[in-house]
């Protein structure tokens, strides 16, 4: 069972205002894309993220940390969604949450 | 996940008590400048933004990891312990391998300078004032160090006078370009890469290439990030050289692996094989990367007949 943590989602849409991940609408464009092969980057690391569902997250959380931020899957993007920048928003929560990491 | 961790410990650490990712002496970072007589500051600068620098240091920790593959993780786990108080990058010394190519990126940057100064440009550098961008810690999500960073950066410029920054590698140029205007509500640089200037002025330059043929390979970063696609393509043709480019170039070229290889460097190793072999299936022919980061990694996994050079590398002007 997914455990979901509300106010984890609400943190994730503060800051993600203007990336817009919900724009997605799961054609696989990027995912058929990605040099990496990983079958939950991008889209499924998004659901989990729009969901709140921070341990999925944290469990894919090698995914997060070996996307190559190259951007191939966002010049694509048919609804032009800004993933890599996602992609980065969701280390910077694993860092600071995870790691400890703090200024 | 141990060694996630601790790397991710070890940048910020880094970063915060000795603001560099990988601190090392100054003399590794300065020294490709020497006899060039590049003025100290002023209002145009060449900022090397420290990557060519930085690469053949991180060819000898890789060179270390994969000899201590066993012990990997206690000493990933203790790095960061003693990291604090001993700088442990420092106990990276270049081999014969690592001094050849630091030599080859020195090459790269001064040959750079040449070629600004034939545009008609003299560029000032910051010598041991000028800081690494931040680009890493920006990549992996160190956001708190990373501003720290960038503040050290921007008043670097703005002591040195400093009003349009030439950079070298598409990752920094990104980065000033991109992220600092966001962070610094006055930024008011101009950044300027020098594939821009060359582009602009190689017109009027005599330029010619080393005869041969040359298999191409775009930066994902200039071409996606930067839209910077038919400049160097141009620079080029206007200097009578021919290029072979594989299926997928342009907007849609093939990361070289690069962006893994601080965490995953054997995913790093597996994708720039493939797309060696992608390159290679063009023909025999010298690979020609414009990216530091493309050129460590696909070097790293070229063949002993095979030959991956900087764009500079391969440019020759006439005297």
């Amino acid at each position: 069972m997914i455990r979901l943590r509300p106010e984890w989602r609400r943190i994730f849409e503060a800051r993600e205002r203007d990336l817009d991940a919900r724009r997605c609408f799961n054609c696989g464009t990027c995912t058929t894309l990605c040099p990496l092969g990983l079958k939950v980057l991008p889209r499924e690391i998004f659901r989990y993220a729009l969901l709140g569902a921070e341990e999925k997250l944290r469990e894919n959380r090698e995914a997060v940390y070996a996307c190559l931020l190259c951007r191939l899957c966002e010049v694509n993007c048919p609804q032009g969604v800004k993933i890599t920048e996602v992609i980065r928003l969701l280390r910077v929560y694993l860092a600071e949450e995870d790691l400890e990491v703090r200024p | 996940m141990a060694e996630i961790r601790s790397r991710l410990a070890l940048l910020s650490q880094n970063l915060r008590y000795r603001a560099h990712v990988f601190p090392l002496p100054v003399k590794s970072l300065v020294s490709w400048a020497e006899g060039l007589g590049l003025a100290r500051g002023g209002k145009t600068i060449l900022y090397t933004g420290h990557l060519y620098q930085l690469l053949p240091y991180l060819r000898v920790l890789r060179e270390r990891e994969q000899g201590f593959v066993r012990g990997r993780d206690w000493l990933s786990r203790l790095a960061p312990v003693l990291n604090p108080w001993i700088n442990v990058s420092r106990l990276a010394i270049l081999g014969r391998e690592e001094r050849r190519l630091q030599e080859y990126y020195t090459g790269v940057l001064r040959r750079v300078v040449k070629l600004l100064r034939k545009c008609g440009v003299e560029p000032g550098y910051l010598y041991e004032k000028e800081y690494y961008p931040g680009t890493l810690a920006y990549d992996l999500g160190l956001e708190g160090v990373f501003e720290l960073q960038a503040r050290r950066v921007v008043r670097a410029f703005r002591e040195a006078g400093v009003r349009t920054i030439i950079t070298v590698d598409p990752h920094s140029t990104a980065l000033l370009r991109e992220v600092y205007p966001q962070l610094f509500p006055d930024w008011d640089f101009e950044v300027r890469s020098y594939l821009e200037i060359l582009f602009q002025e190689s017109r009027h330059l005599s330029l010619r290439g080393e005869e041969g043929v040359y298999l191409w390979h775009d930066s994902c970063v200039y071409v996606r990030y930067l839209r910077m696609v038919e400049e160097p393509r141009e620079i080029l043709k206007r200097a009578g050289m021919e290029i072979r480019e594989p299926r997928f170039s342009r907007e849609i070229t093939r990361c070289c692996g690069g962006p893994a290889e601080t965490l995953f460097p054997e995913k790093a190793g597996e994708l720039a094989r493939a797309r060696m072999e992608e390159l290679s299936a063009l023909g025999p022919g010298t690979v020609i990367t414009l990216c530091p980061i493309c050129h460590f990694n696909l070097m790293a996994v070229s063949g002993p007949d095979q030959r991956v050079e900087d764009f500079v590398r391969v440019l020759r002007l006439e005297e």
